[in-house]
């Protein structure tokens, strides 16, 4: 089997300060995207654990995969969650789950609770679309732009270069760094042309580095061009997989001459951790 | 006066050598990675097929994506007016030229007097041209050319949600997984091609009788519904790939 140059790196963590089993509330919040599912477990208001996979061909079992995953070594059971609110482009085939809200809702809320209130703008950057989000001090959402139409600008582009470098998707960031001087950007947005046009970039004896970084300027433009239309309010937090990628963060910051807040968790997470927290909400609300 | 027209598409490049208004000479070949060597092949080629030498030709004119790098060419046009006079010279009575390239869709709107007044272009997007049709043939397995035949034996409507051909190569997964019938699937991806053909013509307006030219009117599967798309019978020449290169060579005698 060919290698997968795409395969980015699933994840787990639990929170070691936090005993669970001393808990009140054990909310589930799980975001089910096109490329991929997270899981948030929370204790409290507290993130206790989380588990981050790669979406299969099913929504259910999807979702089913990163919670087992978050549960994995915690001893937490599905009879255990109180609430569990499902998100993302698979929220109502959560089958463990209460509540479907949209991911606009919860990456907002997550970048908040990630982040804290000074969060004004949210970039989510997922693997199928793209989302500038304005909320307030409690990240609630006060406005917001997507691009689900268009892979240019999503991760689904980025790993297509992945396979047509023969990059890892996890070394793209940091190797489209590694350019003496900035090229011009590829031209073409659409993914489809970016990669024939790179292809005749690598045949004219461009380097991989050379080419990734005309992509990844290239895709931080076009997602700017989304963030001015709805305008960009300090701080920005940026989220979802590309959140991971330096080398279009860096380009990104750099276009709209403010810097992004540092992550503190993985970045993949903020949607399931929204709903989590809307789960903690919901079930206060309920009255059990 | 024999003249020549070079259409020096993204995929393919065309020659043509017309006398008197009247094809004698005609060759096609695949761009390649190079353009010039391929086009210079093609011209080699195309001057063979006429029984001529390149100094009998008083004027070439180059047309295409890639008409910068065509051999011998004294003057280029667009592909709007290249298609236009091509179509216009096949059948005077057209009023809408549809022209679907492998990277390029196109509406042109003709006068009565065979004069362009109006078009629309999809340049940016491959979900509106032959590129996205290829992907999809790719994706399933299926020769390119046998992906317009099999769409027609579907039996059942499949409707694809993604417009951007790269969500719709992983939406054509989940369709597989689905145990979905490939001749619907066929017939889903030609549907998805005629849909983007046919907003980008009901910008312009629709005006009959309406011809099909480009490498897609070769395809029966998108022909077919781009016509019932429409709702109009839709003219296909004989070699639809070469009308650019045509209307090229009849500019060049002008």
């Amino acid at each position: 089997m060919a290698e997968e140059f795409w395969r980015w790196k699933e994840s787990r963590w639990t929170n070691p300060d936090i005993d669970w089993k001393a808990g009140k509330i054990i909310t589930g919040g799980v975001d089910v995207g096109s490329v991929s599912s997270q899981a948030v477990i929370m204790v409290d208001g507290q993130l206790y654990a989380y588990g981050n996979t790669r979406t299969g061909s099913d929504s259910p079992n999807s979702a089913m995969n990163a919670m087992n995953m978050a549960m994995e070594e915690t001893g937490v059971t599905y009879t255990d969650l109180q609430y569990t609110v499902g998100t993302g482009y698979g929220r109502v085939n959560v089958p463990f789950g209460q509540r479907a809200i949209t991911e606009i809702a919860c990456h907002a809320l997550g970048a908040n609770f990630m982040h804290g209130p000074s969060v004004r703008t949210v970039l989510d950057m997922g693997g199928q679309d793209c989302k500038a989000i304005h909320c307030d001090e409690k990240g609630k959402v006060t406005n917001f732009l997507m691009n689900d139409k268009c892979a240019a600008g999503t991760g689904r582009g980025m790993e297509v270069f992945a396979d047509l470098l023969n990059v890892s998707i996890n070394d793209m960031g940091e190797l489209s760094l590694q350019v003496a001087e900035e090229p011009q950007p590829v031209s073409s947005t659409c993914v489809v042309f970016a990669k024939s046009e790179a292809s005749g970039l690598l045949r004219s004896g461009w380097p991989k580095e050379k080419v990734l970084a005309a992509y990844s300027s290239a895709m931080a433009h076009r997602v700017v061009s989304l963030l001015k239309r709805i305008g960009v309010e300090k701080e920005l937090a940026i989220t979802g997989g590309i959140a991971k990628n330096i080398g279009v963060v860096s380009r990104i910051e750099k276009e709209l001459g403010i810097k992004a807040l540092k992550p503190t968790r993985d970045t993949q997470i903020a949607g399931a951790l929204g709903a989590a927290l809307f789960a903690e909400a919901l079930f206060k609300k309920s009255g059990k | 006066m024999i003249t020549a027209g070079i259409d020096a598409g993204s995929k393919t490049i065309k020659a043509v050598v017309v006398k008197d208004g009247r094809i004698i000479g005609q060759a096609k070949g695949d761009a390649g990675y190079d353009v010039k060597p391929s086009a210079e092949a093609v011209w080699q080629e195309a001057l063979k097929a006429a029984g001529i030498k390149a100094s009998d030709i008083s004027k070439v004119v180059a047309t295409g994506a890639g008409r910068d790098e065509a051999p011998y060419v004294q003057a280029k046009i667009t592909e709007v007016s290249a298609a236009a006079k091509g179509a216009v010279a096949l059948n005077p009575a057209i009023r809408t030229v549809i022209d679907v390239g492998a990277e390029e869709g196109r509406a042109i709107k003709i006068s009565a007097a065979g004069k362009v007044v109006d078009f629309a272009i999809n340049d940016k997007c491959a979900a509106g041209a032959g590129a996205f049709i290829e992907a999809m043939a790719r994706a399933l397995e299926v020769k390119l050319e046998e992906l317009g035949p099999l769409s027609l034996q579907s039996t059942k409507m499949v409707n694809m949600n993604a417009q951007c051909a790269v969500f719709a190569e992983s939406e054509l997964v989940t369709l597989v997984h689905a145990k979905t019938a490939k001749p619907d699937m066929a017939k889903a991806i030609h549907n998805a091609v005629s849909d983007r053909i046919t907003s980008l013509v009901r910008r312009i307006g629709l005006e009959t009788p309406v011809m099909l030219i480009g490498g897609l009117a070769r395809n029966i599967g998108f022909y077919t519904s781009l016509k019932n798309m429409l709702e109009t019978d839709i003219l296909v020449p004989e070699d639809p790939d070469i009308v650019g290169a045509f209307g090229a060579a009849l500019v060049a005698a002008q």
